[in-house]
């Protein structure tokens, strides 16, 4: 019983996560697990493989050790019309939009609605607009996706990852790009699509403060282990050198802020 | 040396692995096809971009064709006394050659370039991975369609070039050479095979058809995604096009017409 309940209560979990890329190990036996209804960040240097995670979570990648379970399924060992209909209750905010470049922003939202359901036209008209109303941008319904600045771009495409009203939301690098008031919406939309509509979230992202605002719970990753979760504020007050760092933003430190490389003077002096 | 050998090894590896990769995309494909039939608009509006749009290319191509054929072949036949067969030299020529031929090599130029440019960017840009995360598999919506109507234009294509062709002949033979209408004509409908000739003509187009397709969906489907990648699998697209349909072209003809 006792079992059952905590296993209810995670949404997403991975287990002892082991993933490479060619020879380059980028996760090595990590676990996490994300709660039901609530907002769990995922952050670490550029490059550690957040994006990966998340691609590993949505079934797009395939660890090569460990499990990843999402709603009590195991995404790797479904069948692809399984992962299908999962994938339909996930929604995924990509790190560049990845808007379909040769429809316009209102035909974009509209697609996976029209893809995966009979609603009337006039009906999806209803909901796009809503969708684009909230992150702000229903005056733009009209343009093409190369006519948006990047920092809008994700916000459609945001609203595009919302059409469906989805049970989660990954949310890869929301803050980037976005000026302070746009900022401003976009958490408290999070934090909104959260608590009314209780859709579990993932936010992957390296900045610091806005990540510490919305999220119940953060995983620090760093060199494919895990170096530091907690509360916001329980990771203020670590101690771990590895967190110290990437919450101070110091360059030195155990968080290498260089892609592994031979010596410097070396490299230089070589030839 | 052994260097040399190990790099033979590698690149035969990786074009098998390649042709492997190939061979399991168009078995989707197909499969994918299907799906189209329910989804009318999808299989329309490839149509339009790339049998409509490669209307005009192919008329004037065919129509140039046709023209250079009456001349040369009136040239030689006159110095047999033989010009009235010149309406059955050009068509027959179109209809089992240079039809299928000269319209599948333009075909790839004009529409295979573009699907692998299209589709390539699509990857690069993450769109094709973006559909996935939303549970819509882009073989059925995005590469069934282009496939189809791959399939579907060719022929028509084709049909369109020769039947020009002829036209072409007709004007430099008949109008400006002076080769008796009549016979340019009769000549032609009397010897021309329905079966032997037409419909051959037609079962390559349809094979090219499937094999430009096939290739630029793959070329695309499979490039690396950066704007490098894209150009080069734009490139194989042309090049291999080119070595399949003249390759096949050879293989069909001499099934066809030769007593191989
Ligand atoms: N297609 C690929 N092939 C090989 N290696 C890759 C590929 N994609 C990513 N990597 C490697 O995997 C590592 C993790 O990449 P990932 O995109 O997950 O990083 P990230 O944590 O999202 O970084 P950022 O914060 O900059 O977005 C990188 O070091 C990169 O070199
Ligand atoms: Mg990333």
């Amino acid at each position: 019983m006792e079992v059952s309940n905590k296993k209810d209560q995670n949404l997403v979990s991975i287990e002892n996560l082991t993933f490479y890329r060619g020879n380059r190990k980028i996760f090595d036996d990590i676990s996490l697990n994300f709660q039901r209804g609530k907002v769990t960040a995922i952050m670490g240097p550029s490059g550690t493989g957040k994006t990966t995670l998340l691609k590993l979570i949505g079934g797009q990648l395939v660890p090569d050790r460990g499990t990843v379970l999402v709603d009590n399924k195991n995404v790797h060992q479904l069948t692809r019309a399984e992962l299908f209909i999962l994938r339909k209750r996930m929604g995924m905010l990509f790190q560049s939009g990845a808007l379909l470049t040769d429809i316009n922003v209102f035909d974009n939202v509209a697609f996976p609605i029209r893809e995966h359901t009979k609603i009337s036209e006039s009906m999806i008209r209803t909901i796009v607009l809503m969708k684009l109303e909230s992150v702000g941008l229903r005056g733009a319904s009209k343009l093409m996706p190369n006519e948006l600045s990047g920092g809008m771009a994700r916000r459609i495409a945001l609203a595009r990852a919302i059409s469906l009203d989805p049970m989660m939301i990954m949310y890869d690098e929301p803050f980037s790009g976005q000026d302070p008031i746009s900022l401003g919406t976009l958490v408290k939309l999070i934090k909104e699509l959260n608590s009314a509509l209780k859709i579990t979230s993932i936010i992957v992202s390296h900045d610091v403060q806005d990540t510490a605002r919305i999220a119940d719970y953060i995983y620090v990753l760093s060199g494919g282990k895990i170096v530091g979760e907690g509360t916001p504020d329980q990771l203020k007050n670590d101690s771990s050198k590895f967190v110290k760092q990437f919450f101070k933003g110091e360059a030195d430190g155990p968080v290498q802020f260089h892609y592994p490389a031979k010596d410097y003077h070396q490299d230089i002096f070589e030839s | 040396m052994i260097c040399f050998f190990e790099k033979i090894g590698k690149k035969t590896l990786a074009s098998f692995s390649k042709l492997g990769r190939a061979t399991f995309f168009l078995i989707q494909v197909i499969k994918a096809c299907l799906s189209v039939f329910l989804r009318p608009k999808l299989l329309l509006a490839q149509l339009y971009s790339i049998g409509v749009l490669s209307f005009m290319i192919i008329t004037i191509s065919g129509l140039f064709v046709g023209m250079v054929l009456g001349l040369q072949g009136f040239y030689i036949l006159s110095d047999f006394g033989a010009e009235e067969t010149l309406g059955l030299m050009v068509a027959a020529s179109l209809v089992r050659e240079l039809g299928p031929v000269i319209s599948a090599l333009l075909f790839a130029g004009r529409a295979g370039s573009a699907l692998t440019a299209e589709i390539g960017l699509m990857k690069t840009t993450e769109q094709l991975s973006g559909m996935e995360m939303m549970a819509v598999d882009p073989i059925k919506r995005v590469i069934a369609p282009r496939f189809l109507a791959g399939f579907i234009s060719m022929p028509i294509l084709t049909t369109l070039f020769s039947s020009i062709g002829v036209i072409g002949g007709q004007i430099v033979g008949v109008i400006i050479l002076g080769v008796d209408e009549g016979s340019y004509w009769s000549q032609m409908q009397a010897n021309i095979d329905f079966q032997g000739d037409i419909i051959n003509g037609v079962i390559k187009s349809i094979v090219f058809g499937v094999v430009i397709s096939w290739i630029a969906l793959f070329e695309g489907y499979d490039t690396i995604p950066t704007s490098e990648g894209v150009s080069r699998a734009t490139t194989r697209t042309v090049v291999n096009s080119a070595f399949a349909i003249l390759g096949l072209d050879f293989i069909l003809t001499a099934l066809m017409f030769g007593d191989i």
